[in-house]
């Protein structure tokens, strides 16, 4: 469905080159769902508006849904679907009519785009809005209307990006509801950027991690946590005990790091099977005499496997964002 | 594939259903070439010498100059349509669309000229009592001359919005500085022959001026005028450059 060679994109600002994407390789199968993840600024936009023409190649190449974006952009346009970042919908316009003009400009007739919006206007819960101006819609009615016009040509292949930022849990959980329906009824090959770490952990299949225009991990959710072997444990000390509870982690556990903690120093260290490991480590420090004020365990995340690729970790950098 | 003409025909409708859903806004857009009619016709047949008119109703050389204004002032600024919708992310989803990039810039400068026969047509049977003669062919010719021009127009206007995408004021800056020294060296409102040499001399590097001239000698029922294959020219010129710049700025526009 997606085949690319080297995908590069350049931009020049006050003369100076910024390297947005460097030369990704990607193929995504028919009716898989991929989710790009990475940092605001890491590229996933930029690689996502390449393989939907609406961005033009630095060099590489990229053959989406049967057809070239260089050579063939318009082949490209009519056969996928496209929900970008900000409202599809015209704000001054109809909710119904934006849809059947959207089946117009991919070449479909008054008469089937008609009925196909309201087929779509249905499946959304959207028939109560048809008559209303978009500007009037709240923001998860118009993340819908949006997907609604993503789908009015029934794409083989659809584009969302960033599809649910923004939103809150209830409308984000409602959103995807409906996208995993209607992936689950036409097998819809799905690819969409995120953010967010969640997201991508709970809906894609498969992720790709792009940090700084590159690609640096592809796989499922599961395995890529799992690569990362073990759980994560956080045990809170007196700064006097350090040497010897770093000691007694690095015993059982890797990547022992320590961290000020208001209580202490926070030693946090990856043990494989923390649940079981922790009553035991636990018991081992208070034998050698260390105090343990806190303690937990977690399972990792997307956002460990984001920390142990780059040193970073992803959660920092949306907040710094938002 | 779809042809250019049922994409322009898309692209048009959409606009126009923001005009037909809302006709309120049809009412305004009619009244006020009136206004201008009524408030600055008598002032322009009291202050300048009859003879410099032609001698017939100053109301045969001010309708058609009030017409070419208001198509100017109409597709001027569709480009600020445009620049709504690029700021909210419509227009992208758009472009992510098949449609031709051509016919987007040609239904928009469509829809600018759409209210423009309605008006056309109202202050031309409104003149009619007070001492206007109208000859209709030559007056369906005038218009579709209009239209080739304006679509020229709407398509600089729409690439001016799309190259001030990030500075939305540029857009107003450029439109404003631009339109006043193009209608007034135009002969639009008042006749440059009343004016100094240097305006004259500038008027004839201003391709408004051959569309003014042609349409005032079509108004008044004639083809036989130096002006009208002039007109026809500059009308094509600033069509197919429009269109020209239109197009490359809109493959720029996501950049």
């Amino acid at each position: 469905m997606i085949h690319t060679r080297q995908l590069t994109r350049h931009f020049v600002s006050k003369k100076e080159t910024i390297e947005a994407v460097r030369g990704i390789d990607i193929d995504v199968d028919p009716g898989e769902l991929v989710a790009f993840l990475g940092p605001n600024g890491a590229g996933k936009s930029t690689t996502l508006r390449m393989l939907t023409t609406l961005l033009p190649l630095t060099s590489g190449s990229a053959v989406v849904a049967g057809a070239d974006v260089v050579d063939d952009p318009a082949g490209v346009r009519s056969r996928i679907g496209y929900v970008g970042q900000n409202n599809g919908a015209g704000h001054s316009f109809r909710v119904r009519d934006e849809l059947v003009f959207q089946g117009r400009f991919y070449g479909m007739n008054s008469t089937d785009a008609a009925a196909r919006a309201d087929e779509l206007l249905a499946s959304l819960d959207l028939v109560p809005l048809v008559k209303r101006r978009v500007s009037t819609l709240s923001g998860g009615q118009r993340r819908r209307l949006d997907l609604a016009l993503g789908l009015m040509h029934r794409p083989p292949l659809l584009f969302l990006d960033e599809p649910s930022t923004g939103m809150d849990p209830q409308n984000r959980a409602n959103l995807w509801d409906h996208i995993l329906r209607l992936r689950a009824e036409h097998g819809t090959t799905l690819v969409l950027t995120t953010h967010y770490l969640d997201e991508a952990d709970a809906q894609a299949e498969r992720v790709l991690i792009i940090d700084h225009g590159t690609i640096i991990a592809d796989n499922t959710a599961g395995n890529l946590k799992a690569e990362l072997a073990g759980d994560h444990i956080m045990v809170t000390i007196d700064p006097s005990d350090v040497q010897t509870a770093r000691a007694i982690l690095a015993e059982s556990g890797r990547d022992v790091r320590e961290a000020p903690s208001r209580l202490g120093v926070a030693l946090t260290a990856r043990i494989e099977q923390g649940q079981q490991a922790l009553p035991r480590l636990l018991h081992r420090l208070d034998a050698a005499g260390v105090l343990v004020s806190a303690a937990d365990v977690s399972v990792p995340t997307l956002d460990d496997v984001f920390l142990s690729l780059t040193g970073r970790s992803l959660r920092e950098d949306v907040e710094v964002a938002a | 594939m779809t042809s250019l003409v049922a994409d322009t025909r898309s692209v048009f409708s959409r606009e126009m259903s923001l005009i037909l859903r809302d006709p309120f806004s049809l009412i305004f857009s009619i009244v006020q070439p009136l206004v201008f009619l009524a408030l600055f016709g008598p002032l322009l047949a009291g202050s300048v010498d009859p003879a410099v008119l032609g001698g017939a109703s100053p109301l045969q050389w001010f309708v058609p100059g009030v017409i070419v204004m208001i198509c100017l002032f109409g597709t001027s600024t569709a480009g600020a349509n445009l620049l709504f919708e690029i700021s909210l992310g419509s227009y992208e989803r758009v472009l992510a669309s098949p449609i031709r990039r051509s016919s987007i810039l040609i239904g928009r400068s469509l829809k600018e000229l759409a209210p423009l026969v309605v008006q056309a047509s109202l202050i031309t049977l409104v003149a009619i009592p007070f001492g206007f003669t109208l000859y209709p062919v030559h007056a369906l010719a005038g218009a579709l001359l209009l239209g080739v021009f304006g679509i020229g127009m709407g398509a600089f206007s729409n690439a001016l919005a799309i190259a001030s995408r990030k500075r939305e004021w540029m857009f107003w800056a450029v439109q404003q500085s631009l339109l006043f020294p193009l209608l007034i060296l135009s002969g639009m409102m008042l006749p440059l022959e009343a004016g100094p040499r240097w305006m004259q001399i500038a008027s004839r590097f201003n391709p408004l001026t051959y569309i003014v001239d042609a349409e005032r000698a079509l108004f008044s029922g004639t083809f036989a005028d130096r002006s009208v294959p002039l007109a026809i020219l500059a009308a094509l010129i600033t069509c197919a450059v429009g269109l020209w710049i239109g197009v490359r700025q809109v493959a720029r526009s996501t950049t």
